[in-house]
Protein backbone atom coordinates (compact mmCIF):
# COMPACT_ATOMS: atom_id res chain seq x y z
CA UNK A 1 0.00 0.00 0.00
CA UNK A 2 2.33 2.88 1.21
CA UNK A 3 5.59 3.53 1.30
CA UNK A 4 5.76 2.23 4.27
CA UNK A 5 4.83 -1.21 4.07
CA UNK A 6 7.40 -1.74 1.07
CA UNK A 7 9.93 -1.01 3.91
CA UNK A 8 8.72 -3.61 6.24
CA UNK A 9 9.69 -7.21 5.85
CA UNK A 10 7.35 -8.75 8.61
CA UNK A 11 3.86 -7.06 9.26
CA UNK A 12 1.73 -8.34 11.86
CA UNK A 13 -1.85 -7.46 12.47
CA UNK A 14 -4.96 -8.26 15.32
CA UNK A 15 -3.49 -11.04 15.65
CA UNK A 16 -4.79 -13.73 18.33
CA UNK A 17 -3.23 -17.06 19.54
CA UNK A 18 -4.91 -19.41 21.85
CA UNK A 19 -4.32 -22.63 23.32
CA UNK A 20 -7.59 -24.99 23.48
CA UNK A 21 -7.74 -27.04 26.64
CA UNK A 22 -8.74 -30.59 26.20
CA UNK A 23 -12.07 -29.78 26.41
CA UNK A 24 -11.96 -27.46 23.44
CA UNK A 25 -11.83 -24.06 25.61
CA UNK A 26 -9.50 -21.70 24.35
CA UNK A 27 -7.34 -19.59 26.77
CA UNK A 28 -6.23 -16.74 24.74
CA UNK A 29 -2.36 -16.27 25.08
CA UNK A 30 -1.84 -13.82 22.37
CA UNK A 31 -4.69 -11.20 22.00
CA UNK A 32 -4.90 -8.78 19.43
CA UNK A 33 -0.93 -8.11 18.76
CA UNK A 34 0.08 -6.00 16.08
CA UNK A 35 3.37 -4.93 15.07
CA UNK A 36 6.09 -4.12 11.84
CA UNK A 37 9.33 -5.18 11.54
CA UNK A 38 11.75 -3.56 8.70
CA UNK A 39 14.52 -4.90 6.90
CA UNK A 40 17.71 -4.84 8.66
CA UNK A 41 16.22 -3.37 12.07
CA UNK A 42 16.24 -4.80 15.47
CA UNK A 43 12.82 -5.08 17.16
CA UNK A 44 13.61 -6.55 20.91
CA UNK A 45 10.63 -8.12 22.27
CA UNK A 46 10.40 -7.79 26.35
CA UNK A 47 7.95 -9.76 28.48
CA UNK A 48 7.91 -11.92 31.31
CA UNK A 49 7.43 -15.76 31.60
CA UNK A 50 4.12 -16.50 30.42
CA UNK A 51 3.97 -13.50 28.33
CA UNK A 52 3.52 -15.35 25.42
CA UNK A 53 6.99 -13.89 23.66
CA UNK A 54 7.35 -17.92 22.54
CA UNK A 55 4.15 -18.21 21.24
CA UNK A 56 4.22 -15.36 19.47
CA UNK A 57 7.65 -16.36 17.90
CA UNK A 58 6.37 -19.65 17.01
CA UNK A 59 2.89 -18.35 15.74
CA UNK A 60 4.96 -16.14 12.93
CA UNK A 61 6.51 -19.43 11.50
CA UNK A 62 3.18 -21.29 12.43
CA UNK A 63 5.33 -23.71 14.03
CA UNK A 64 2.41 -23.52 17.01
CA UNK A 65 1.57 -27.20 19.09
CA UNK A 66 -1.42 -28.83 18.02
CA UNK A 67 -3.68 -27.27 20.00
CA UNK A 68 -2.83 -23.94 19.11
CA UNK A 69 -4.70 -21.62 17.29
CA UNK A 70 -3.81 -18.72 15.56
CA UNK A 71 -7.85 -17.13 15.35
CA UNK A 72 -7.64 -13.75 13.75
CA UNK A 73 -4.98 -11.47 12.64
CA UNK A 74 -3.07 -11.67 9.57
CA UNK A 75 0.84 -12.19 9.13
CA UNK A 76 2.48 -10.78 6.29
CA UNK A 77 6.06 -11.82 5.23
CA UNK A 78 7.66 -9.82 2.27
CA UNK A 79 4.01 -9.24 1.00
CA UNK A 80 3.47 -12.98 1.38
CA UNK A 81 0.48 -14.09 3.56
CA UNK A 82 1.96 -16.06 5.39
CA UNK A 83 -1.15 -17.69 7.60
CA UNK A 84 -2.89 -18.63 3.69
CA UNK A 85 0.60 -19.60 2.54
CA UNK A 86 0.54 -23.65 1.79
CA UNK A 87 2.78 -26.48 2.98
CA UNK A 88 5.29 -26.29 0.19
CA UNK A 89 5.67 -22.50 0.43
CA UNK A 90 6.01 -22.96 4.44
CA UNK A 91 8.87 -24.90 3.83
CA UNK A 92 10.41 -22.31 1.77
CA UNK A 93 10.45 -19.50 4.12
CA UNK A 94 11.11 -21.84 7.39
CA UNK A 95 14.63 -21.84 7.79
CA UNK A 96 15.49 -20.16 4.57
CA UNK A 97 13.58 -16.65 4.65
CA UNK A 98 12.81 -16.48 8.15
CA UNK A 99 15.51 -18.10 10.27
CA UNK A 100 14.77 -19.16 14.02
CA UNK A 101 16.81 -19.73 16.93
CA UNK A 102 15.71 -21.11 20.12
CA UNK A 103 16.43 -20.92 23.62
CA UNK A 104 18.51 -23.96 24.66
CA UNK A 105 21.72 -23.85 22.19
CA UNK A 106 23.03 -27.03 24.08
CA UNK A 107 20.16 -29.04 22.63
CA UNK A 108 19.74 -27.17 19.91
CA UNK A 109 22.81 -29.40 18.23
CA UNK A 110 23.38 -32.52 17.18
CA UNK A 111 25.70 -33.99 19.59
CA UNK A 112 27.54 -36.42 16.89
CA UNK A 113 27.84 -34.20 13.77
CA UNK A 114 30.51 -32.18 12.62
CA UNK A 115 30.65 -28.43 13.40
CA UNK A 116 30.65 -27.84 9.13
CA UNK A 117 28.68 -30.64 8.36
CA UNK A 118 25.58 -29.36 10.62
CA UNK A 119 25.54 -25.78 8.84
CA UNK A 120 25.86 -27.85 5.30
CA UNK A 121 22.92 -30.05 6.46
CA UNK A 122 20.66 -26.81 6.53
CA UNK A 123 21.83 -25.61 3.09
CA UNK A 124 21.60 -29.06 1.67
CA UNK A 125 17.57 -28.82 3.28
CA UNK A 126 16.95 -25.61 1.20
CA UNK A 127 19.36 -24.80 -1.60
CA UNK A 128 20.08 -26.20 -5.38
CA UNK A 129 23.89 -25.62 -5.23
CA UNK A 130 26.03 -27.89 -6.59
CA UNK A 131 28.67 -29.55 -3.63
CA UNK A 132 31.68 -26.61 -4.88
CA UNK A 133 29.41 -23.74 -4.18
CA UNK A 134 28.23 -25.00 -1.31
CA UNK A 135 31.78 -25.66 -0.17
CA UNK A 136 32.14 -22.41 -0.86
CA UNK A 137 29.05 -21.13 0.83
CA UNK A 138 29.93 -22.56 4.42
CA UNK A 139 33.61 -21.37 4.53
CA UNK A 140 31.86 -17.68 4.23
CA UNK A 141 29.28 -18.31 6.53
CA UNK A 142 31.71 -20.02 9.55
CA UNK A 143 34.95 -17.41 8.23
CA UNK A 144 32.40 -14.71 9.47
CA UNK A 145 31.15 -16.16 12.68
CA UNK A 146 34.53 -17.65 13.41
CA UNK A 147 37.53 -15.01 11.76
CA UNK A 148 40.11 -17.17 13.90
CA UNK A 149 40.12 -20.56 14.47
CA UNK A 150 37.17 -21.22 11.44
CA UNK A 151 39.34 -24.57 10.22
CA UNK A 152 39.45 -25.65 13.72
CA UNK A 153 35.77 -24.52 14.81
CA UNK A 154 34.52 -26.57 11.52
CA UNK A 155 36.07 -30.06 12.48
CA UNK A 156 34.75 -29.92 15.73
CA UNK A 157 31.85 -31.56 17.55
CA UNK A 158 29.84 -29.63 19.98
CA UNK A 159 30.44 -31.08 23.11
CA UNK A 160 34.34 -29.28 21.96
CA UNK A 161 33.11 -26.03 22.15
CA UNK A 162 31.78 -23.40 24.76
CA UNK A 163 28.63 -22.04 25.02
CA UNK A 164 29.41 -18.84 23.44
CA UNK A 165 30.59 -20.95 20.38
CA UNK A 166 27.61 -23.03 20.27
CA UNK A 167 25.50 -19.97 20.29
CA UNK A 168 27.64 -18.90 16.81
CA UNK A 169 27.07 -22.14 15.69
CA UNK A 170 23.37 -22.08 15.69
CA UNK A 171 23.53 -18.11 14.02
CA UNK A 172 25.83 -19.76 11.46
CA UNK A 173 22.66 -22.19 10.79
CA UNK A 174 20.67 -19.42 11.11
CA UNK A 175 22.05 -16.85 8.54
CA UNK A 176 23.26 -20.05 5.98
CA UNK A 177 20.82 -19.51 3.29
CA UNK A 178 20.28 -15.57 3.67
CA UNK A 179 17.07 -14.93 5.53
CA UNK A 180 15.65 -12.00 5.57
CA UNK A 181 14.21 -12.08 8.81
CA UNK A 182 16.10 -13.82 11.98
CA UNK A 183 13.88 -14.78 15.08
CA UNK A 184 16.01 -15.48 18.26
CA UNK A 185 14.24 -16.33 21.34
CA UNK A 186 16.06 -15.92 24.65
CA UNK A 187 19.14 -16.48 22.72
CA UNK A 188 21.26 -15.44 25.75
CA UNK A 189 19.94 -16.75 28.39
CA UNK A 190 22.40 -19.27 29.59
CA UNK A 191 25.32 -17.56 29.18
CA UNK A 192 27.73 -15.49 31.58
CA UNK A 193 27.59 -11.64 31.04
CA UNK A 194 30.99 -11.27 28.83
CA UNK A 195 30.05 -14.15 26.43
CA UNK A 196 26.57 -12.25 26.50
CA UNK A 197 28.10 -8.83 25.03
CA UNK A 198 30.14 -10.85 22.87
CA UNK A 199 27.10 -12.71 20.84
CA UNK A 200 24.90 -9.49 21.23
CA UNK A 201 27.61 -8.32 18.74
CA UNK A 202 27.76 -11.08 16.78
CA UNK A 203 23.78 -10.11 16.15
CA UNK A 204 24.64 -6.95 15.92
CA UNK A 205 27.02 -7.76 13.08
CA UNK A 206 24.73 -10.24 11.16
CA UNK A 207 22.55 -7.27 11.02
CA UNK A 208 25.31 -4.91 9.81
CA UNK A 209 26.75 -7.53 7.39
CA UNK A 210 23.80 -9.24 6.09
CA UNK A 211 21.21 -6.58 6.37
CA UNK A 212 19.16 -9.05 8.24
CA UNK A 213 16.71 -8.12 10.45
CA UNK A 214 15.93 -9.52 13.94
CA UNK A 215 13.22 -10.26 16.47
CA UNK A 216 15.39 -10.45 19.93
CA UNK A 217 13.35 -12.15 22.46
CA UNK A 218 14.39 -11.79 25.97
CA UNK A 219 13.15 -10.96 29.32
CA UNK A 220 16.08 -9.31 30.66
CA UNK A 221 15.71 -5.55 29.41
CA UNK A 222 19.25 -5.12 30.05
CA UNK A 223 20.20 -6.55 27.16
CA UNK A 224 18.20 -4.78 24.67
CA UNK A 225 19.71 -1.27 25.75
CA UNK A 226 22.23 -0.38 22.53
CA UNK A 227 20.58 -3.31 20.83
CA UNK A 228 17.72 -2.85 19.89
CA UNK A 229 16.44 -0.53 17.63
CA UNK A 230 12.67 -0.76 18.18
CA UNK A 231 11.21 -2.85 21.57
CA UNK A 232 8.07 -4.33 21.86
CA UNK A 233 6.75 -4.99 25.71
CA UNK A 234 4.22 -7.79 26.00
CA UNK A 235 2.08 -8.10 29.00
CA UNK A 236 0.01 -11.06 29.42
CA UNK A 237 -0.36 -11.43 25.33
CA UNK A 238 -0.90 -8.12 25.20
CA UNK A 239 1.15 -5.09 23.28
CA UNK A 240 1.64 -2.75 25.96
CA UNK A 241 3.73 -0.55 24.83
CA UNK A 242 6.31 -0.85 21.28
CA UNK A 243 8.11 2.09 19.98
CA UNK A 244 11.86 3.64 19.82
CA UNK A 245 14.27 1.89 22.20
CA UNK A 246 15.28 4.93 23.58
CA UNK A 247 11.74 5.51 24.75
CA UNK A 248 11.00 2.09 25.93
CA UNK A 249 13.51 1.97 27.75
CA UNK A 250 14.10 4.99 29.13
CA UNK A 251 11.51 7.37 28.37
CA UNK A 252 8.74 3.98 29.24
CA UNK A 253 5.28 5.13 29.62
CA UNK A 254 2.99 2.36 30.38
CA UNK A 255 2.84 1.44 34.17
CA UNK A 256 3.78 -1.91 33.71
CA UNK A 257 6.79 -1.19 31.88
CA UNK A 258 7.96 1.33 34.23
CA UNK A 259 6.76 -0.85 36.94
CA UNK A 260 9.47 -3.98 35.49
CA UNK A 261 12.35 -1.83 34.83
CA UNK A 262 11.91 -0.74 38.20
CA UNK A 263 12.67 -3.91 39.66
CA UNK A 264 15.70 -3.31 38.78
CA UNK A 265 18.82 -3.57 40.92
CA UNK A 266 20.10 0.04 41.81
CA UNK A 267 22.95 1.16 39.35
CA UNK A 268 26.17 0.48 42.04
CA UNK A 269 27.58 4.08 41.47
CA UNK A 270 24.97 5.02 43.48
CA UNK A 271 25.04 5.23 47.61
CA UNK A 272 25.76 2.81 49.48
CA UNK A 273 22.90 3.69 52.09
CA UNK A 274 20.23 2.07 49.83
CA UNK A 275 21.87 -1.29 49.92
CA UNK A 276 20.73 -4.52 50.78
CA UNK A 277 17.32 -2.96 51.34
CA UNK A 278 14.49 -4.18 49.39
CA UNK A 279 13.59 -3.68 46.08
CA UNK A 280 10.21 -2.22 44.25
CA UNK A 281 7.95 -5.44 42.78
CA UNK A 282 4.93 -5.76 40.83
CA UNK A 283 1.98 -6.35 43.42
CA UNK A 284 -0.06 -9.20 43.05
CA UNK A 285 0.66 -12.01 40.29
CA UNK A 286 0.00 -12.24 36.57
CA UNK A 287 -2.95 -12.79 35.20
CA UNK A 288 -4.32 -16.27 34.47
CA UNK A 289 -4.91 -16.84 30.74
CA UNK A 290 -8.42 -18.98 31.52
CA UNK A 291 -10.01 -16.23 33.55
CA UNK A 292 -9.38 -12.72 32.26
CA UNK A 293 -11.28 -9.74 33.28
CA UNK A 294 -13.35 -7.57 30.26
CA UNK A 295 -10.72 -4.61 31.58
CA UNK A 296 -7.30 -4.52 30.66
CA UNK A 297 -4.69 -7.04 31.53
CA UNK A 298 -2.41 -5.38 33.49
CA UNK A 299 -5.35 -3.23 35.88
CA UNK A 300 -5.13 -5.85 38.81
CA UNK A 301 -1.52 -4.74 39.56
CA UNK A 302 -1.52 -1.30 37.91
CA UNK A 303 -1.04 1.55 40.38
CA UNK A 304 -2.35 4.39 38.05
CA UNK A 305 -5.35 2.72 37.31
CA UNK A 306 -8.95 4.26 36.51
CA UNK A 307 -12.49 2.67 37.17
CA UNK A 308 -13.07 2.09 33.90
CA UNK A 309 -10.16 -0.03 33.43
CA UNK A 310 -12.02 -2.99 34.65
CA UNK A 311 -13.82 -2.81 32.13
CA UNK A 312 -12.87 -1.87 29.03
CA UNK A 313 -9.67 -2.42 27.30
CA UNK A 314 -8.05 0.24 26.33
CA UNK A 315 -6.75 0.59 22.39
CA UNK A 316 -3.68 1.31 21.30
CA UNK A 317 -2.78 5.07 21.01
CA UNK A 318 0.46 6.90 19.99
CA UNK A 319 1.05 9.90 22.05
CA UNK A 320 4.16 10.56 20.59
CA UNK A 321 5.90 9.67 16.90
CA UNK A 322 6.27 6.21 16.60
CA UNK A 323 5.75 5.42 19.85
CA UNK A 324 2.32 3.06 20.74
CA UNK A 325 1.16 2.51 24.14
CA UNK A 326 -2.20 0.95 25.20
CA UNK A 327 -3.40 2.42 28.11
CA UNK A 328 -5.75 5.27 29.21
CA UNK A 329 -3.85 7.55 31.12
CA UNK A 330 -2.61 8.65 27.63
CA UNK A 331 -6.06 9.18 25.91
CA UNK A 332 -10.13 7.31 24.73
CA UNK B 1 44.12 -29.94 36.16
CA UNK B 2 43.30 -27.72 39.12
CA UNK B 3 39.52 -26.20 39.23
CA UNK B 4 40.42 -24.25 42.34
CA UNK B 5 43.78 -23.20 43.14
CA UNK B 6 44.51 -21.93 46.14
CA UNK B 7 41.57 -20.26 47.39
CA UNK B 8 41.32 -18.46 50.52
CA UNK B 9 38.37 -16.85 51.47
CA UNK B 10 36.39 -16.23 54.66
CA UNK B 11 32.42 -15.52 55.39
CA UNK B 12 31.53 -13.57 58.59
CA UNK B 13 28.55 -15.27 60.22
CA UNK B 14 24.97 -13.06 58.95
CA UNK B 15 26.64 -11.66 56.20
CA UNK B 16 26.56 -11.62 52.44
CA UNK B 17 29.48 -12.76 50.35
CA UNK B 18 29.19 -12.35 46.78
CA UNK B 19 31.05 -14.64 44.56
CA UNK B 20 31.69 -13.55 40.77
CA UNK B 21 33.65 -14.37 37.62
CA UNK B 22 33.22 -15.65 34.15
CA UNK B 23 31.75 -19.27 33.20
CA UNK B 24 34.52 -22.07 34.42
CA UNK B 25 36.52 -20.17 36.69
CA UNK B 26 35.28 -22.47 39.78
CA UNK B 27 32.85 -20.93 41.52
CA UNK B 28 30.26 -23.78 41.48
CA UNK B 29 33.49 -26.14 42.33
CA UNK B 30 34.17 -24.04 45.01
CA UNK B 31 30.17 -24.48 46.63
CA UNK B 32 30.71 -28.22 46.40
CA UNK B 33 33.53 -28.09 48.39
CA UNK B 34 31.61 -25.96 50.85
CA UNK B 35 28.70 -28.21 50.77
CA UNK B 36 30.74 -31.26 51.50
CA UNK B 37 29.59 -32.49 48.33
CA UNK B 38 32.86 -33.16 46.85
CA UNK B 39 36.16 -32.86 49.03
CA UNK B 40 39.36 -30.88 48.11
CA UNK B 41 42.78 -32.32 46.97
CA UNK B 42 44.57 -30.28 49.97
CA UNK B 43 43.34 -27.01 52.07
CA UNK B 44 40.88 -26.41 55.00
CA UNK B 45 37.55 -25.75 55.31
CA UNK B 46 36.87 -24.03 58.91
CA UNK B 47 33.17 -23.85 59.79
CA UNK B 48 31.52 -23.79 63.60
CA UNK B 49 35.58 -24.64 64.83
CA UNK B 50 36.28 -27.54 62.67
CA UNK B 51 37.95 -28.37 59.28
CA UNK B 52 35.41 -29.91 57.30
CA UNK B 53 37.23 -31.14 54.55
CA UNK B 54 39.17 -33.54 56.77
CA UNK B 55 35.88 -34.94 58.41
CA UNK B 56 34.86 -38.96 57.23
CA UNK B 57 31.51 -39.10 55.62
CA UNK B 58 29.72 -40.00 58.75
CA UNK B 59 30.61 -36.69 60.35
CA UNK B 60 30.16 -34.96 57.32
CA UNK B 61 26.38 -36.30 57.13
CA UNK B 62 26.11 -34.37 60.30
CA UNK B 63 27.62 -31.24 58.86
CA UNK B 64 25.92 -31.18 55.47
CA UNK B 65 22.49 -30.42 56.85
CA UNK B 66 23.94 -27.05 58.11
CA UNK B 67 25.12 -25.96 54.47
CA UNK B 68 22.30 -26.12 51.92
CA UNK B 69 22.29 -25.16 48.38
CA UNK B 70 20.08 -23.46 45.82
CA UNK B 71 20.60 -23.60 42.38
CA UNK B 72 19.96 -21.84 38.99
CA UNK B 73 17.41 -23.89 37.73
CA UNK B 74 14.82 -24.78 40.59
CA UNK B 75 12.64 -27.41 37.92
CA UNK B 76 15.18 -29.96 37.87
CA UNK B 77 16.16 -30.02 41.42
CA UNK B 78 12.39 -30.40 42.29
CA UNK B 79 10.96 -33.94 42.01
CA UNK B 80 7.98 -33.41 39.69
CA UNK B 81 5.87 -36.41 40.87
CA UNK B 82 6.25 -34.85 44.67
CA UNK B 83 3.78 -32.34 46.02
CA UNK B 84 4.79 -28.77 47.50
CA UNK B 85 4.91 -30.21 51.05
CA UNK B 86 6.33 -33.41 50.14
CA UNK B 87 9.45 -31.77 48.66
CA UNK B 88 9.68 -29.55 51.43
CA UNK B 89 9.61 -31.87 54.49
CA UNK B 90 11.21 -34.41 52.50
CA UNK B 91 14.74 -33.49 54.30
CA UNK B 92 12.61 -33.96 57.72
CA UNK B 93 11.68 -37.20 57.00
CA UNK B 94 15.08 -38.04 55.71
CA UNK B 95 16.97 -36.70 58.68
CA UNK B 96 13.82 -38.62 60.57
CA UNK B 97 13.71 -34.98 62.41
CA UNK B 98 9.74 -35.14 63.32
CA UNK B 99 6.80 -37.72 62.73
CA UNK B 100 3.48 -37.76 60.92
CA UNK B 101 2.00 -34.52 61.79
CA UNK B 102 4.02 -32.67 62.92
CA UNK B 103 6.37 -33.04 60.05
CA UNK B 104 3.60 -31.51 58.23
CA UNK B 105 2.96 -28.91 60.66
CA UNK B 106 6.24 -28.10 60.06
CA UNK B 107 6.00 -28.14 56.00
CA UNK B 108 2.75 -25.64 56.12
CA UNK B 109 4.63 -23.14 58.53
CA UNK B 110 8.09 -23.90 55.82
CA UNK B 111 5.88 -23.04 53.34
CA UNK B 112 4.34 -19.89 54.87
CA UNK B 113 7.79 -18.73 55.41
CA UNK B 114 8.71 -18.42 51.89
CA UNK B 115 5.05 -16.86 50.47
CA UNK B 116 3.25 -19.72 49.66
CA UNK B 117 -0.09 -20.20 50.70
CA UNK B 118 -1.71 -23.14 52.56
CA UNK B 119 -3.42 -24.28 49.06
CA UNK B 120 -0.36 -24.69 47.25
CA UNK B 121 0.69 -27.53 49.60
CA UNK B 122 -0.84 -30.07 47.42
CA UNK B 123 -0.09 -29.12 44.19
CA UNK B 124 2.99 -30.72 42.11
CA UNK B 125 6.16 -28.64 41.00
CA UNK B 126 4.90 -28.88 37.43
CA UNK B 127 2.33 -25.67 39.01
CA UNK B 128 4.71 -23.23 40.00
CA UNK B 129 6.04 -20.72 37.93
CA UNK B 130 9.72 -20.01 38.29
CA UNK B 131 9.68 -18.06 41.25
CA UNK B 132 7.63 -20.13 43.09
CA UNK B 133 9.38 -23.28 42.50
CA UNK B 134 12.57 -20.98 43.62
CA UNK B 135 10.56 -20.12 46.69
CA UNK B 136 10.14 -24.17 47.32
CA UNK B 137 13.46 -24.63 47.29
CA UNK B 138 14.45 -22.18 49.95
CA UNK B 139 11.58 -23.71 52.03
CA UNK B 140 13.23 -27.00 51.70
CA UNK B 141 16.97 -25.47 51.95
CA UNK B 142 15.42 -24.18 55.65
CA UNK B 143 13.69 -26.86 56.57
CA UNK B 144 17.02 -28.42 58.59
CA UNK B 145 17.46 -24.93 60.08
CA UNK B 146 20.83 -24.21 58.19
CA UNK B 147 23.58 -21.94 59.40
CA UNK B 148 24.65 -21.08 55.79
CA UNK B 149 22.68 -21.00 52.51
CA UNK B 150 24.81 -21.18 49.40
CA UNK B 151 22.84 -19.68 46.28
CA UNK B 152 24.61 -20.96 43.19
CA UNK B 153 23.00 -18.42 40.49
CA UNK B 154 19.77 -19.04 42.22
CA UNK B 155 17.97 -16.04 40.67
CA UNK B 156 19.85 -15.84 37.29
CA UNK B 157 16.80 -18.06 35.35
CA UNK B 158 13.87 -15.97 36.80
CA UNK B 159 12.66 -12.34 35.31
CA UNK B 160 13.75 -9.16 36.69
CA UNK B 161 10.62 -9.25 38.57
CA UNK B 162 10.77 -12.32 40.17
CA UNK B 163 13.92 -11.89 41.04
CA UNK B 164 13.36 -8.70 43.05
CA UNK B 165 10.53 -10.54 45.04
CA UNK B 166 13.02 -13.57 45.72
CA UNK B 167 15.96 -11.15 46.79
CA UNK B 168 13.20 -9.26 49.28
CA UNK B 169 12.56 -12.61 50.69
CA UNK B 170 16.29 -13.97 51.00
CA UNK B 171 16.67 -10.32 52.98
CA UNK B 172 14.09 -10.95 55.07
CA UNK B 173 15.17 -14.67 55.89
CA UNK B 174 18.73 -13.37 56.32
CA UNK B 175 17.65 -11.52 59.21
CA UNK B 176 15.03 -13.12 60.81
CA UNK B 177 17.16 -16.47 60.73
CA UNK B 178 20.67 -14.64 60.72
CA UNK B 179 21.08 -16.45 57.81
CA UNK B 180 24.81 -16.88 56.27
CA UNK B 181 24.49 -16.42 52.38
CA UNK B 182 27.10 -17.30 49.60
CA UNK B 183 25.58 -15.39 46.96
CA UNK B 184 27.05 -16.69 43.54
CA UNK B 185 26.16 -15.03 40.42
CA UNK B 186 26.99 -13.17 37.31
CA UNK B 187 25.01 -10.29 37.62
CA UNK B 188 27.31 -7.46 39.46
CA UNK B 189 24.56 -4.85 40.10
CA UNK B 190 23.21 -7.73 42.24
CA UNK B 191 25.94 -8.45 44.44
CA UNK B 192 26.89 -5.19 44.87
CA UNK B 193 23.10 -4.54 45.61
CA UNK B 194 22.92 -7.67 48.47
CA UNK B 195 26.07 -8.84 49.45
CA UNK B 196 28.30 -7.24 52.42
CA UNK B 197 31.71 -8.12 50.17
CA UNK B 198 32.32 -9.51 46.57
CA UNK B 199 34.96 -11.90 45.86
CA UNK B 200 36.02 -12.62 41.97
CA UNK B 201 37.50 -15.75 40.89
CA UNK B 202 39.92 -16.01 38.38
CA UNK B 203 40.83 -19.60 36.85
CA UNK B 204 40.37 -21.34 39.88
CA UNK B 205 41.42 -18.49 42.11
CA UNK B 206 39.88 -15.09 44.13
CA UNK B 207 41.69 -12.93 42.75
CA UNK B 208 40.58 -9.94 44.37
CA UNK B 209 37.82 -9.42 47.70
CA UNK B 210 36.69 -6.33 49.17
CA UNK B 211 33.41 -4.26 49.75
CA UNK B 212 31.12 -3.57 46.82
CA UNK B 213 31.39 0.43 46.58
CA UNK B 214 35.04 -0.16 46.70
CA UNK B 215 35.45 -3.02 44.31
CA UNK B 216 33.60 -1.70 41.67
CA UNK B 217 34.44 1.69 41.85
CA UNK B 218 38.10 1.17 41.83
CA UNK B 219 38.77 -2.31 40.35
CA UNK B 220 42.29 -3.49 40.55
CA UNK B 221 42.22 -6.96 39.19
CA UNK B 222 41.81 -7.62 35.51
CA UNK B 223 39.31 -9.91 35.97
CA UNK B 224 37.16 -7.48 37.74
CA UNK B 225 37.40 -4.36 34.97
CA UNK B 226 36.36 -7.20 32.55
CA UNK B 227 33.40 -8.15 34.76
CA UNK B 228 32.61 -4.51 35.50
CA UNK B 229 32.93 -3.61 31.86
CA UNK B 230 30.20 -6.45 30.61
CA UNK B 231 27.67 -5.64 32.62
CA UNK B 232 24.88 -4.14 30.82
CA UNK B 233 23.17 -3.39 33.88
CA UNK B 234 25.32 -1.03 35.23
CA UNK B 235 24.52 1.07 31.86
CA UNK B 236 20.94 0.32 32.01
CA UNK B 237 19.73 1.43 35.33
CA UNK B 238 21.75 4.56 35.41
CA UNK B 239 20.81 5.98 32.50
CA UNK B 240 16.77 4.99 33.92
CA UNK B 241 17.78 6.55 36.74
CA UNK B 242 18.07 9.82 34.25
CA UNK B 243 22.15 10.41 35.19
Amino acid sequence: MGARDFESVLEVRNLHVAYLSRAGVPASVIADVSFDVRSGEIVGVLGESGSGKTTLAASLLRLLPSNGKIQHGSITFQGRDVLQAEPRELESLRGKRIALINQEPSVALHPTMRVSDQVDEVLAAHEHLSRKARRERLQKVLGALFPTETERISSSYPHQLSGGQRQRVLIAQAIACGPSLLIADEPTASLDPATQREILSVFENVRRRFGIAIIFITHNPSLLAGLADRVLVLYAGRVAEFGPAENVLFHSLHPYTRALLGCLPPPYGTSAVNRKTKLPVIAGDSPNVDFLSLGCRFEPRCEDRFEHCRTREPVAVSPANEHVVSCFKFGR
Amino acid sequence: MPALNGVSLSIAPRSTLALVGESGSGKSTLALCLACLERPSSGKIWFGGRDIAALDENQMRAVRPQIQLIFQDPASSLNPRFTALEIVTEPLVLQRRWKGRQTREEGFALLERVGLSAEMASRRAGEFSGGQKQRLAIARALSLEPKILILDEALSALDCSAQARITNLLLELQSSFALTYLFITHDLAMAAHIADEIAVMNRGRIVEQGVPQKLLDSPEHEATRCLVAATPQSIMTSRMLGA
